[in-house]
């Protein structure tokens, strides 16, 4: 077992992991942070997307020891204050899910991609989600509301409560 | 009395967001995984690696040592009571099919069919000591290509002594709904045009993104079950009918389900174990597959051979139409089992008036993982068959494909029109759907361009796709379902309740598992009740809370299911009305009820439906003899199916020098009657598209030749990305269905059903002129590119499949260029 520090949607925890634990699996049955979801085994997908001090990763593709002293932030962790971050406004405005379960990926990516590109084109969207596989909406409404959130204040917003901003525990 | 009350505004037709979404978008999600229980074990499962082998010897000895091991278990440790999966549709009285243990302890008949269990504390620690468990098996020869397979050269089964389940036919003559298509393809051979072609429906696999899950708690007087399954009250029928449970003893629950497409319409052995598991040990247990596992053991889709056979004079009007299908069942007859085929029987007609059919469809065992429904579940390959006939007849001809099918088409005026195949087609109009939708595709516009092209020789060719289908949903009539031998009914049940506080509490009998029924019928009883779309609660996928119901498939949820709820809801104001003259000292004939209240005709007194609620609640002033209760129940049984139609036309460019396939512009118009929300029917077309589009492009189960699955990751079954697709362009004509109150007509499967043909058209119209009149599916750049330059449909995938395993295996499996791949599947 190893230790880790690290702050997760704005708050700081530790914990002794297995040193195999991929971070998912640590976001998940140790932190309980179940909005992050599994869709493959090969890195794939991209169900598992969150961001690592502030940058898209595949959870999955990471052990959780790596996460060490670095600050996580998941799909529950977006929105700020009870106010949805633009871009989870905009999948809900463009119909942009269904089953709802590559949204957590989906969006987390979205939001990624916004900040290194505040206004994509339709085929710069779909290059930068190409990681994230959807099999309900066939990515039409996807596109659609990244579209949608790039013009309704969701350009270079990366969301979520950083540690700064949390009082210390 | 109040004397007003704000009446909503109307919701059927509004493009609501939905109430689904909040949970969803935020991460606040219940998905079967996500479940944790005091006490809970987590199962790993052993898998056979072999298609065919006998099991010799199982030691679990070492595994059981292992650390935080509570249990390994085979099947011989549960024998009967661990149930079997079972066939729900035995589609002949004379239909083999083997006895499917969810965990055999002689036999294995597919790689990737469980052998033993190992319960753990954690789920690391049991897939650990799975590595640990040691299974000697014998391997036998494997039934693998489908044509070999129903020549019985090797048995899959060979206690069964064939792999031939069930020859299931239907005959126009026979049925008397038709002539005699022998007859008609006779006469065709000497003064008219036969067509004749052979396709391959490719094995697909549904792919839903939330893996398989089934937590199973066994303490309490009931026993629980979450599943992520699309079916939870035939979940619970079928675990109480083979495993000895009382049924009033399981409760079944589908919490938040991450995708189905006919995927999680299944009964699992990995269900069925975890079961077992917990009623062993009385212990909570969950199962979480890996996506290796889910492509591998889930069910798969389509896998058939269609050798068709269609008569036409010379003017073009088809004569007859001749259906004779192998269709691959795989190892086990599954819960809809060869009954997915029979689902197209009657639907290779299509929208056209032939005088003469026949169905014929051999069902065959083979060693690999077993099929079943998957998104349009027979009707895709039904339409793929007769769309793709269509285009072919046009090009025999030398006309327009629009103009061939407009030609053998029923019109508006025939409405509605008895089918050569029997059915009841209740309303349609395929002129006007045709017409929108080649103004909005720019057709002529189109077909000018290509015709530029091919003029000027370009190395990118453009071709256009035509479709226009129909199916049959909905399912479905009870009667009908028992006439076809199907081991359940096809109605639907509702269950609307009033609460004190005025609140509707609305329980369903479908399952969603994305569609978003939560605001599809929030807004029908809106509307229908009069109260606000915020105060109608959808309660579903929980046999205690929505005890009555026959699930989600075959676009039946709003058909049927809304059905169901319109007339639940209705009971409810017909319950209030005594009430409310009561109330309003009136008689009952001279209320009105709209907009949420009963008014006294030609007064301004009034009484909201509301209010009646809470009247009802504290009993105090009701009339004699009126139960203090709003509450309704109604169940659905539809008199006939649902017939969406929808004109799909579709451009690809093709590169002649590579075979690169790209899409350029894809336009659909689909009249499914009256919409509820024009919002999820968008999503629910363009997802469908892409399933369909994926079929004739991309995806592809694909098995080696010692029948393991080489497609088993995401690595390698090719699911298209946000990069490989386009926007669509879609719009609506309208026939309300008149077989439901709401006129609506399903749309789940549309997409994915239109779709397929439209794109093959599309491609091989571009590389025509080259001499091609057919591409196998999928049209991979290397299948396109051997077409062209052989004039072959492009050879099989499984050679091709080959050097990602064995280097410089690749040039020995595949094809030579020129052969047909409709010489079978592995060469």
């Amino acid at each position: 077992m190893t230790r880790i520090n690290l702050t997760v949607d704005g708050a700081r925890v530790s914990d002794d992991v297995e040193p195999r634990t991929l971070l998912v699996h640590y976001l998940r049955e140790q932190l309980g942070k179940t909005g992050t979801v599994i869709g493959c085994d090969t890195s794939n997908c991209g169900a598992c997307t969150v961001h690592l001090d502030g940058t898209s990763v595949k959870s999955c593709n990471m052990l959780a020891v790596q996460a060490d002293g670095h600050e996580v932030t998941t799909i529950e962790g977006l929105a700020t204050d009870g106010e949805l971050h633009p871009v989870q406004e905009a999948f809900r405005e463009c119909h942009g899910l269904q089953c709802g379960y590559c949204t957590p990926g989906m969006i987390m990516q979205s939001v990624d991609l916004l900040k290194e590109n505040p206004h994509p084109s339709e085929e710069e969207i779909r290059l930068g989600l190409e990681g994230n596989l959807c099999r309900c909406t066939g990515y039409h409404n996807i596109v659609k509301a990244v579209q949608h959130a790039a013009e309704h204040g969701g350009a270079g917003q990366s969301g979520g409560k950083h540690a700064a901003e949390v009082p210390a525990s | 009395m109040t004397a007003t009350q704000e009446r909503p505004a109307a919701e059927i037709g509004r493009d609501r967001r939905r109430k689904e979404d909040q949970r969803l978008i935020t991460g606040r999600t219940r998905w079967t995984d996500n479940i944790v229980l005091p006490g809970m074990l987590h199962l790993a499962m052993v898998r056979s690696p072999f298609a065919h082998a006998r099991i010799t010897a199982i030691d679990t000895s070492a595994a059981k040592q292992a650390t935080n091991v509570v249990g390994v278990f085979t099947g011989a440790d549960f024998g009967e009571s661990l149930g079997v999966n079972i066939n729900a549709w035995p589609i002949t009285p004379d239909q083999v099919a083997p006895v499917h243990s969810p965990m055999p302890t002689d036999r294995v008949a597919f790689a990737g069919e469980v052998v033993a269990v190992v319960v753990a504390r954690s789920a690391a620690e049991a897939r650990d000591a799975a590595e640990l468990v040691d299974v000697d098996y014998d391997e036998l020869p494997a039934a693998l290509d489908l044509k070999a397979a129903a020549a019985d050269e090797v048995l899959a089964h060979p206690d069964l002594g064939t792999n031939k389940s069930a020859l299931w036919r239907f005959d126009s003559a026979e049925a008397g709904t038709g002539g005699n298509v022998d007859e008609a393809i006779a006469k065709a051979r000497t003064d008219g045009i036969v067509i004749e072609r052979e396709y391959r429906q490719q094995r697909l696999i549904p792919a839903f993104m939330e893996p398989r899950s089934v937590v199973v708690d066994p303490t309490g007087e009931q026993l629980t079950m979450w599943s992520a399954t699309q079916i939870p009250h035939i979940l619970r029928f079928a675990l109480a009918a083979t495993t000895g449970v009382p049924e009033s003893k399981i409760r079944v629950i589908a919490p938040d389900v991450g995708g189905g497409f006919g995927g999680k319409l299944q009964t699992t052995p990995e269900e069925w174990i975890a079961w077992a598991v917990a009623r062993r040990l009385g212990k909570p247990v969950k199962y979480t597959e890996t996506r290796s596992e889910s492509l591998l053991s889930g069910h798969h889709g389509r896998d058939q051979w269609q050798k068709l056979t269609l008569s036409a004079e010379k003017d073009g009007t088809v004569t007859g139409f001749k259906v004779e299908l192998l269709a691959d069942l795989g190892a086990y007859v599954s819960l809809v089992g060869g009954g997915v085929p029979v689902l197209g029987a009657f639907m290779f007609n299509a929208i056209y008036k032939f005088p003469a059919y026949q169905f014929n469809c051999q069902t065959v065992l083979t060693n690999k993982t077993w099929t079943d429904a998957y998104r349009g579940a027979g009707r895709p390959e039904a339409t793929f068959a007769i769309e793709r006939m269509m285009t072919e007849l046009a090009a025999e001809l030398g006309v327009d494909p629009l103009e061939i099918r407009e030609k053998n088409w029923i019109t508006h005026e025939e409405f509605p029109f008895t089918t050569v195949a029997g059915l009841e087609y209740d309303s349609g109009n395929y002129e006007a759907a045709t017409a929108r939708a080649k103004e909005l595709f720019g057709y002529d516009e189109l077909r000018a361009e290509q015709r530029r092209r091919r003029e000027a020789g370009d190395t990118v060719q453009l071709g256009i796709g035509v479709s226009t289908f129909t199916e049959m949903c909905g399912l479905a009539p009870s009667r009908v379902l028992g006439q076809l031998d199907y081991g359940a009914g096809g109605w639907e049940h509702a269950s609307v309740r009033m609460t004190a506080t005025g609140k509707v509490e609305v329980a369903v009998g479908v399952s969603p598992h994305g569609q978003g029924h939560e605001t599809a019928f929030s807004q029908i009883v809106a509307d229908r009740l009069g109260v606000p779309f915020e105060d109608v609660e959808i309660l579903h996928g929980d046999t205690q809370i929505s005890h009555k119901g026959l699930d989600t498939y075959g676009s039946r949820s709003l058909v049927v299911g809304g059905e169901a709820v319109v007339r639940a809801a209705d009971k409810v104001i017909e319950k209030a009305r005594p009430i409310a003259a009561h109330l309003l000292e009136a008689s009952v004939d001279d209320l009105e009820f709209a907009g949420g209240r009963f008014t006294v005709r030609g007064t301004d007194q009034g009484v909201g439906i509301g209010e009646l609620a809470t009247a009802v609640f504290t009993a105090h002033n009701l009339p004699d003899g009126v139960e203090p209760s709003l509450d309704s129940d109604a169940t659905f049984d539809p008199v006939n199916f649902n017939y969406p139609h929808g004109t799909h036309l579709c451009a690809m460019e093709v590169d002649t020098e590579t075979g690169q396939v790209r899409m350029r512009k894809y336009t659909c118009v689909d009249d499914i009657g009256n919409i509820i929300n024009p919002l999820i029917v968008s999503g629910q077309v363009h997802g469908g598209l892409v399933q369909g589009i994926a079929q004739a492009l991309w995806e592809e189960a694909v098995y080696d030749d010692a029948g393991t699955l080489v497609s088993g990751s995401f690595v390698d079954y090719l699911l298209p990305t946000a990069a490989d697709t386009i926007s669509f362009e879609i719009d609506h004509t309208t026939s309300p269905a008149t077989t439901n109150t709401l006129g609506t007509k399903g749309v789940g499967e549309a997409g994915t059903i239109a779709s397929t043909p439209a794109v093959v058209n599309a491609v091989v119209d571009a590389v025509r002129h080259l001499g091609v009149d057919d591409i196998t599916m999928p049209c991979t750049p290397e299948r396109v590119w051997r077409a062209i330059n052989a004039a072959g449909s492009g050879g099989t995938t499984e050679g091709a499949a080959m050097p990602h395993f064995e280097a410089g295996g690749a040039a020995g499996n595949q094809e030579t260029p020129g052969a047909s791949s409709t010489q079978g599947g592995l060469q």
